[in-house]
């Protein structure tokens, strides 16, 4: 057995050799003070990990695992909070994905908004209908409660199917030409869904039945919400031709609109004698034939 | 090596005077749980009058009841958990707001299977969703706490009968309204004092909003119910 003293600090001659014939391979390099620095060099693939480790999705199993949907609510609730803020005040220049989602998208926001966006926008439109018709004498109220179905079926498939689209649309872009950078489906999703927020209040103030109030409240909505969409997805298209981009942005733009719009005309309806009540029907041609009775009659 | 015996012969000499004598008889008790008293009590349930098993049952379900009515910091909901209390008050629920099948101007109130779908999907999503957001909470355990606590919403369901019993006025729809507002709070208030104990601290909002959005919704179809003309 050797004696302690017999322990010294021998020279790797091997280690000398590997360094001087690669001298890009990192080194670890243990400095008095205790700190570990790793030094990472400048050689692309190490560049390419990174970044890779960085902006893709940090997928924890397979799809199959609970553990794989939890990683995509991995947020706190001043995180919500703030991506909430960021959805309804669009600074320009402050990319949503960029700014505030910032690699870590979740499902929280976009779910939990599309659901209260669903009642909130169902649960107005009956109190509207209330409102409007609350002076009718004829009218009895009944709560329209197949219009939830309704309104979930357009949320949902908007804030699902359009995102595919446009991701969709920018990876094929993406792979034609290679200088845009594109988000991932994720990202699209979350944009999405978080931009739907500002119809929520938009909703509940609807019920206020003054007409120019209501489409005033459609643009600003849509002013405020179609910003954020566009802020975000103009950096990916810029690169491309004029035309592709332009008409990207319209096409986003539009749909957004169509989807506010459609929800107006549809759950706020305002009832003319031609209107959704069924005695307002019936009055309508009886009405006609009692004035050409009296006419004749005359 | 030698010295080293020594000393330990020294050490452990005064230990081998320790011995137990012949004639000192051991004596104790050592009590093991015994099986056979268990597969007794098994047997004895079987046994038992079918009027005391639902008894028994029914019990549970009061004792959780008077949990949900006044609700403090205790963790019988979450221990003993079952089902029959939800289903119970999911069904008066959906019975009574029902729409009639023979009115053909009574379409719009919701259905029987769409009340009984809401609250139980409902459940199931945010029971999913406080898993989700890593809540230590079990899937039953939180089904079971969201069922009993719509308790107060049926109480102010039969009360909104009852009151519609009488005239449809300005004033039936200040009761009602006053009388299913507190019941949505109290229902709230007392699905979040069983639940938000198994919460991370950061994300107790995060799992509070979406129970508050669900009462918020049965709340709703009970306030806009009106009986058929």
């Amino acid at each position: 057995m050797a004696s302690p003293h017999d322990l010294t600090f021998q020279e790797f001659e091997e280690a000398a050799d590997l360094l001087s014939s690669n001298p890009g391979a990192s080194t670890l390099s243990i400095s008095s003070s205790g700190e570990v620095k790793v030094d990472l060099s400048e050689d692309e693939d190490n560049q390419q990990e990174s970044s890779e480790l960085l902006g893709g999705e940090k997928q924890t199993g397979g799809f199959w695992t609970f553990e794989y949907y939890q990683s995509f609510f991995n947020v706190d609730t001043i995180q919500v909070l703030d991506r909430i803020k960021g959805s309804v005040i669009p600074l320009p220049g402050r990319n949503f994905v960029k700014h505030h989602i910032r690699n870590n998208p979740d499902l929280y926001g976009p779910f939990w908004i599309c659901v209260t966006l669903v009642f909130s926008v169902a649960i107005s439109g009956d109190l509207y209908t209330f409102l409007i018709n609350m002076g009718d004498p004829g009218y009895h109220y009944r709560p329209q409660f197949n219009r939830v179905s309704i309104a979930a079926v357009t949320v949902f498939l908007y804030a699902w199917l359009v995102p595919l689209g446009v991701w969709g649309f920018l990876t094929w872009r993406q792979s034609v030409e290679r200088r845009i950078s594109g988000y991932t489906f994720l990202e699209t999703v979350c944009v999405y869904g978080y931009s739907l927020f500002i119809y929520i209040p938009t909703s509940i103030l609807w019920t206020i039945p003054v007409y120019w109030l209501e489409w005033l409240l459609i643009i600003i909505a849509l002013v405020i919400s179609g910003s954020v969409l566009v802020m975000t997805f103009w950096p990916a298209v810029r690169d491309d031709t004029k035309l592709t981009a332009f008409s990207t942005m319209a096409v986003i733009v539009s749909l957004h609109a169509l989807l506010a719009v459609g929800f107006k005309l549809y759950f706020f309806q305002t009832p003319t004698y031609t209107g959704s009540s069924h005695s307002g029907q019936q009055t309508t041609p009886a009405a006609n034939h009692t004035t050409l009775t009296l006419g004749k009659h005359q | 090596m030698a010295e080293v015996e020594e000393s330990s012969k020294r050490m452990f000499a005064g230990l081998s005077d320790i011995s137990i004598s012949e004639d000192i008889p051991v004596e104790g008790d050592i009590s093991v749980p015994v099986r056979s008293q268990n597969a007794d009590d098994d047997f004895s349930t079987l046994d038992e009058p079918v009027k005391d098993t639902i008894l028994r049952d029914l019990r549970a379900v009061g004792q959780k009841f008077v949990h949900v009515l006044y609700p403090k910091k205790s963790s019988a909901l979450l221990k003993d958990w079952d089902l029959w209390g939800p289903l119970l008050l999911c069904v008066t629920l959906a019975l009574m707001l029902q729409g009639g099948s023979a009115d053909s101007g009574d379409d719009g109130r919701p259905q029987f299977a769409e009340v009984f779908v809401i609250i139980w999907f409902g459940s199931v999503i945010i029971t999913l969703n406080s898993k989700l957001l890593g809540g230590t909470i079990s899937f039953f355990q939180s089904l079971c706490v969201l069922g009993y606590c719509i308790l107060p919403l049926t109480v102010a369901m039969i009360v909104c009968r009852i009151v519609l019993l009488g005239s449809i006025s300005s004033i039936s729809f200040v009761v009602r309204l006053i009388v299913v507002t507190a019941s949505f709070c109290w229902s709230t208030f007392a699905s979040t004092a069983f639940l938000a104990d198994s919460q991370p601290a950061n994300r107790k909002a995060l799992v509070v909003y979406p129970v508050f959005l669900f009462y918020f919704v049965i709340g709703w179809m009970i306030l806009t119910f009106s009986p058929s003309p």
